[in-house]
């Protein structure tokens, strides 16, 4: 909301850098070397061309050294092995892995959210509370999740549940912490006007700090969305009979390593998608809460 | 028996007891403003300008004295006081629209034709329409100025507080917007207190001008302004305006030199 200030103080002193640009000395560039550039320039501004490139030239780079050194499989598979096992293993059982994962995954996921944001809110309401809660919450997010997760899948015993509940645990920190972070980061000139009208509680925290906490609970979901990925995982290494981290782990004890190189892509894909998934809400529902990009 | 006035304050002192100790902000400050006066409170930063505004709005109690609005003591928020903050705080993910008809959105959870009827006034009085479906970052800072003015006037407060509400804007808008202020005033009577730090603003603006000494703030002079309400640029050039704003600038560097 400062912009406009800083766009009038900018455009008066405007003048400055940029008479300090011109009188810098120009480089001599010989003629290729400046197409060069511009070349380069050009490309730079396609979105994702760059990343394209370096993904493609390490994909390259590696299935040559594997060749070129004839490194075992099951020390390192070339990526067209790896590419190999999607023909050999069929879509239906891909999807049935897929499937479970995500399952866990977006349910943990989402029961993080029904629990993190109330609580923050309740935090904010009742200080005892925020006092009580907050140390307790580092303990629970201190205590490595891999370690209590085998505990968990003992007491839940077999099906979603404990998975979910492993992937709550991983997923909801950031976002408590974050929501009550952005809960108290509300202008206090608003909280004075909410007073001043003598509106009821709840719709100060309905109307004015929950919608300010809208772009820092987004930057949480976008960490918590890829930790429920490695949660849903982690509780398919203890136990599961479906999933892509069972999967991989199945493939590993096989020694088929290339399949579980595979898996690893179909994770790395299935996280990135679902990444970008909340960045797409955000940029739908809640445009506004964008950082500006001028 | 006449009126009580608007607002009277009464040996008022505030202390703020801050973890790093106490602060006296406000110190026997006495003053009244009467019924649509308007009053400028100028005074070195960290003299408790705010604080007093806050206490006039009901957001603070006074640890001495006491502090009147009507006759009857302050004791919580009033629903017939609006308030101008310094910085326009909109929301940034309503309209312009929006934000003017906030506060009774705010309060009561619906909105009315007659409060749309109102911001749209509102918007044209304040020179803002045909911005009404525009979202704040879209517009300038003088504008969500202008914004945070409509939306302290949707409720039609019999007293408006200004905390420096021009600050963040260029000298001449600045200008133009203290005279529409005026013309404002001029067809619905208001009382103001109207924090400023500038001289001649308090000087062109106000009927009277309080001034205040720095830490623990107390009431140095009162001064009422030689000029009718009858104002616009012109004024700027009238002699009485460049005295008196001399006269407080003496003021204001006299007391901070000593
Ligand atoms: N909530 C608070 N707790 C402790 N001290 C406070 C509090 N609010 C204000 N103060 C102190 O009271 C004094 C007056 O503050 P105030 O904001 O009213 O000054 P001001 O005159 O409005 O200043 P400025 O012109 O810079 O806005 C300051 O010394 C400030 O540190
Ligand atoms: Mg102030």
């Amino acid at each position: 909301m400062t912009s406009p200030r800083i766009c009038a103080t900018s455009s008066s002193a405007s003048g400055q850098p940029e008479m300090a640009q011109e009188s810098w000395p120009a480089p001599a560039v010989t003629p290729f070397r400046d197409a060069l550039a511009a070349a380069l320039r050009r490309a730079g501004q396609i979105p994702g061309l760059a990343t394209l490139l370096t993904l493609a030239g390490t994909v390259a780079f590696w299935e040559v050294a594997v060749r070129l050194f004839a490194v075992p499989s099951y020390l390192l598979p070339a990526p067209s092995a790896i590419l190999g096992t999607f023909g050999v293993i069929g879509w239906d059982r891909w999807a049935t892995h897929i499937a479970a994962t995500l399952r866990v995954a977006l349910m943990g996921f989402g029961l993080s959210i029904l629990i993190a944001i109330p609580l923050a809110v309740l935090m904010m309401r009742v200080q005892i509370l925020s006092r009580t809660l907050y140390p307790l919450l580092v303990v629970i997010q201190s205590t490595p999740v891999v370690a209590i997760a085998p505990i968990i899948i003992v007491v839940l015993g077999a099906g979603d549940a404990p998975r979910i509940v492993i992937t709550t645990l991983i997923t909801f920190f950031p976002l408590v912490v974050a929501t009550a972070t952005g809960l108290a980061a509300t202008p206090p000139e608003l909280i004075e006007l909410s007073r001043s009208l003598r509106a009821p509680g709840f719709r100060e925290m309905t109307q004015i700090r929950l919608p300010f906490a809208v772009p820092y609970i987004f930057s949480a979901l976008k960490i918590s969305i890829t930790l429920a990925v490695i949660g849903a995982v982690v509780a398919e290494f203890c136990a599961a009979e479906a999933g892509v981290g069972y999967f991989i782990q199945v493939s590993t004890s096989l020694f088929k390593l290339p399949q579980a190189w595979g898996g690893l892509l179909v994770l790395a894909a299935m996280s990135l998608a679902l990444f970008q998934t909340v960045i797409l809400v955000q940029r739908l529902l809640f445009p506004w809460s964008l950082p500006k990009s001028r | 028996m006449a009126p009580p006035p608007a607002i009277r304050f009464d040996r008022t002192g505030q202390v703020f007891s801050a973890r790093s100790g106490r602060v006296e902000a406000l110190r026997d400050v006495s003053f009244e403003v009467a019924q649509h006066e308007f009053l400028a409170v100028l005074g070195p930063s960290g003299c408790g300008k705010s604080t007093l505004l806050r206490m006039i709005a009901g957001l603070l109690a006074p640890t001495s004295g006491s502090v009147e609005v009507y006759g009857r003591p302050v004791t919580g928020p009033r629903e017939d006081i609006g308030i101008v903050f310094q910085k326009p705080t909109l929301l940034p993910w309503a309209t312009v629209e929006e934000n003017v008809t906030f506060p009774r959105r705010h309060k009561t959870g619906r909105v009315s034709r007659a409060d749309r009827t109102r911001a749209q006034e509102l918007l044209e009085m304040t020179g803002l329409e045909g911005f009404g479906k525009r979202l704040p970052d879209e517009l300038s800072g003088g504008m969500q100025q202008r914004v945070g003015i409509a939306r302290a006037l949707l409720m039609d407060p019999e007293i408006l507080l200004m905390d420096e509400p021009f600050s963040a804007l260029d000298a001449l808008t600045r200008e133009v917007m203290g005279f529409d202020l005026l013309k404002m005033f001029a067809d619905r009577p208001k009382t103001v207190v109207f924090i400023t730090h500038s001289v001649t603003e308090a000087a062109l603006l106000a009927d009277r001008v309080l001034v205040m000494t720095g830490r623990p703030g107390t009431v140095q002079t009162e001064i009422a302004v030689p000029l009718g309400r009858d104002r616009g640029p012109e004024t700027l050039k009238e002699l009485a305006v460049n005295d008196l704003a001399s006269h407080l600038r003496d003021l204001l560097i006299g007391k901070r030199a000593a």
